[in-house]
């Protein structure tokens, strides 16, 4: 039914104006118009990050008047981080934008439905922005117990109904991802081109692969887990209340189950993105295919049993903890098969340090620091003292901020052209990426200094004793974000000076398909489908 | 497009493979919650106790353990509530009965519920109880005291647990909360009540 639509008359059909962004089925149309939105929630994201680090820059209150107020921004940020720019970017953007073309396949599975996911995710953001303009906890407006939602201060503490439209928006949210997730692994499993075979398939659709199921697989967890929550909240249940014989370290267990395949379902795209640029810009096919392929799907698969490293202060026995650390500390085998294989490829290659390769390059350094203090973290013992300290968000910063929004500025570079038909000045994007890893790096390294003297997380003010680092953490901040002026910049630039990027801008080495059609490519692509012979990753 | 035929029965096999899984992940975090109480109450996970419906027929051991007995009421409930003796020597296998005192100092009647385990988890699977007044909801009228029994043993197979050898002391624990299922609104619940939209 669905499928029908990428069927060979409406392969006529070239709607315009409104129509073709609102109703639209093609799935570059779809990617760009998350890579528009992930863009715009990252605006909002980032401003809610530099308000926390203009309060943090001196101890003291300065631009908050209400402690709560700082808790409710630390908490927009990073709901809006984790769900409607990382996620939307990588898995909707540029996921939506070129797996379909990797595979050779002609549009998504289902088109319609790629659709009602996008749509779903405005909708999901506007509730969330609603949810910081209403009452929350007693006299402040918005939620500010954290991404997590913890119980009792999520049902007791925030009477107000900030959280109720928080829950509702990430039940949309995940309803989106859930929809988009089925969307990728019907394509990817039924829709590959005559000859391409799961073990000759590029390395970005087998991340979105993975990624997808781990979606389906997590999602569904949070979306009960929140939907307790709510009756908790609103009809008198007791699931996570002690009162009615709940136990709110279940809902700790239900979240990081969900949770933690969440930290990966944000960095295997950027895994994959990373895998090509790096194999492009060395000009050698990627080193170890096979083993980069299955090291996702082991990480994949882990992921889901070492949810409870993040719960090691809640009480658990110490056998659960032992089983625990030791299953965290099993992730690092496959990431390392990984970060090992990216330096093979670039080992004995002709390296080119154009902007796409050095925002990999800078991916894979900074992921190995935050790899490096997770399996730190992994430590039970050592948590006990880091936990909740500015080490840990160090650690998720350097993985997430510095690893998956560096993949996504990769991509970014590597991709643009494609998707615009016109070029940046490659000069740009490199003064974009020394500006933000220079940003960054004063941004997050000291975090490892507050958070080893034991400064806590979500906290307006701070002693007097951790006002140094904090101050350059700050001015860290201010850099990135003049980072992301260069960055509109370049966008200005490549659309004013309309340079057009040919087929294959980035010459020899760049062997996937999306370089073998046009720059931006055919509304409809693959009308003839293409047949794969080789091991061209 | 013989393909596409071929292909569109493939594609649906797999949306519903895809949809099937969905469900049932749904299904198993909604199914979560008994079964989290389930594992507890079957292994005695995070100190949950047991319930016997006889003494043990091992009979009584030399070894002793003092079981300590804590008593909390969280806010909300206008009661108080105390054991007769904060803790007590006890042969292991020996059945023994406490008398907690529970009064309520509110202007009305409430009903309480008691949460309740064990310090150290481990020892939650060999602390049996043969009555309780933590089974059921309790009502106290305003200014009302009652004494109620907990009777209790703990398990002899408890020597058999290598990690408890050196064990001496089990606390058990118990926090009264103001009912939730309580039939009558309860006044102090009320001032709880979230504002209204």
């Amino acid at each position: 039914m669905a499928y029908a639509a990428a069927d060979h008359e409406a392969h006529a059909d070239h709607p315009t104006g409104w129509r073709r962004w609102v109703m639209s089925t093609n799935h570059k149309d779809i990617g760009t118009l998350y890579l528009i939105f992930a863009l715009t929630a990252g605006l909002v994201g980032g401003f809610l990050s530099i308000m926390m680090r203009l309060e943090l820059q001196e101890p003291g209150m300065q631009w908050f008047t209400n402690p709560q107020t700082y808790n409710v921004f630390v908490t927009g940020h990073g709901l809006i981080m984790v769900f409607f720019v990382v996620m939307p970017a990588l898995i909707g953007g540029f996921g939506n934008w070129f797996v379909p073309i990797m595979i050779g396949a002609p549009d998504m599975a289902f088109p319609r439905m790629n659709n009602i996911s996008f749509w779903l995710l405005p909708a999901a953001f506007a509730l969330l922005l609603i949810s910081m303009f209403v009452e929350g906890a007693p006299g402040s407006n918005g939620f500010g117990g954290g991404w997590t939602v913890y119980p009792p201060l999520s049902v007791a503490g925030h009477p107000g109904p900030a959280l109720d439209f928080g829950i509702l928006s990430l039940h949309l949210a995940g309803a989106s991802s859930i929809l988009g997730a089925i969307n990728f692994i019907t394509t990817i499993l039924n829709m590959r081109a005559p000859g391409l075979t799961m073990h000759r398939m590029p390395l970005f659709a087998w991340a979105m692969l993975v990624t997808a199921f781990l979606l389906l697989l997590s999602l569904p967890v949070l979306a009960g887990a929140i939907t307790m929550l709510l009756t908790d909240r609103n009809f008198g249940t007791t699931f996570f209340d002690a009162a009615g014989g709940g136990d709110p370290i279940l809902y700790q267990h239900l979240f990081w189950f969900f949770g933690h395949p969440e930290v990966y379902i944000m960095i295997l795209p950027g895994f994959g993105i990373v895998s090509h640029i790096i194999s492009t810009f060395s000009k050698k096919p990627i080193f170890g295919y096979l083993g980069m392929a299955y090291a996702m799907v082991a990480i994949g698969a882990v992921g889901f049993v070492v949810w409870a490293h993040h719960m090691y202060t809640a009480g658990l026995s110490l056998n659960t903890q032992r089983y625990f650390v030791f299953a965290t500390m099993v992730i690092a085998v496959p990431t390392g098969v990984k970060i090992f294989s990216w330096i093979a490829t670039m080992w004995g290659g002709s390296i080119r340090f154009t902007a796409p390769m050095m925002w990999a390059v800078g991916f894979i350094f900074l992921f190995t620091v935050g790899g490096v203090t997770g399996v730190v973290l992994a430590n039970a013992g050592l948590d006990r003292n880091l936990h909740n300290t500015y080490y840990v968000v160090a650690h998720f910063h350097y993985v997430l901020s510095l690893g998956a929004v560096f993949s996504i500025f990769a991509a970014w570079y590597y991709w643009f052209p494609k998707m615009s038909g016109y070029v940046t000045p490659d000069w740009i994007g490199r003064l974009h990426f020394w500006v933000s890893f220079v940003g960054a790096n004063v941004l997050f390294f000291p975090m490892h200094f507050t958070g080893l003297a034991g400064m806590p997380r979500h906290y307006v003010d701070y002693p007097e004793a951790f006002a140094g680092w904090n101050r350059i953490s700050s001015i860290g901040s201010y850099i990135f974000a003049f980072g992301l002026l260069i960055f509109f910049y370049g966008i200005l630039v490549a659309f004013l000076r309309k340079e057009k990027a040919g087929e294959s801008p980035w010459g020899a080495g760049a062997n996937t398909l999306e370089w073998t059609l046009s720059s931006p490519p055919p509304y409809h692509q693959f009308e003839t489908l293409p047949r794969i012979s080789g091991n061209d990753h | 497009m013989t393909e596409t035929v071929g292909h569109s029965a493939q594609i649906r096999k797999t949306l519903i493979a895809c949809v099937v899984l969905v469900a049932g992940m749904t299904g198993l975090a909604f199914a979560s919650a008994p079964l989290y109480s389930i594992f507890c109450q079957l292994t005695g996970y995070g100190g949950t106790t047991q319930v016997a419906a006889a003494a043990p027929a091992e009979g009584i051991l030399e070894r002793a353990i003092t079981i300590r007995f804590d008593a909390n009421v969280a806010t909300g409930l206008p009661w108080t509530f105390e054991a007769e003796t904060p803790s007590l020597p006890l042969k292991i296998g020996q059945t023994a009965t406490v008398f907690y005192k529970i009064t309520n100092h509110g202007a009305d009647e409430t009903v309480g519920v008691a949460a309740f385990n064990v310090q150290p988890d481990l020892s939650g699977s060999y602390f049996n109880k043969l009555e309780c007044f933590c089974f059921t909801d309790m009502r106290l009228k305003p200014g009302e005291t009652v004494e109620v029994p907990v009777v209790f043993f703990v398990d002899p197979a408890i020597i058999k647990e290598r990690d408890l050898d050196k064990l001496d002391t089990i606390t058990l624990s118990y926090t009264f909360f103001a009912s939730k299922n309580a039939t009558k609104p309860v006044a102090a619940l009320t001032d709880l009540q979230k504002p209204q939209l």
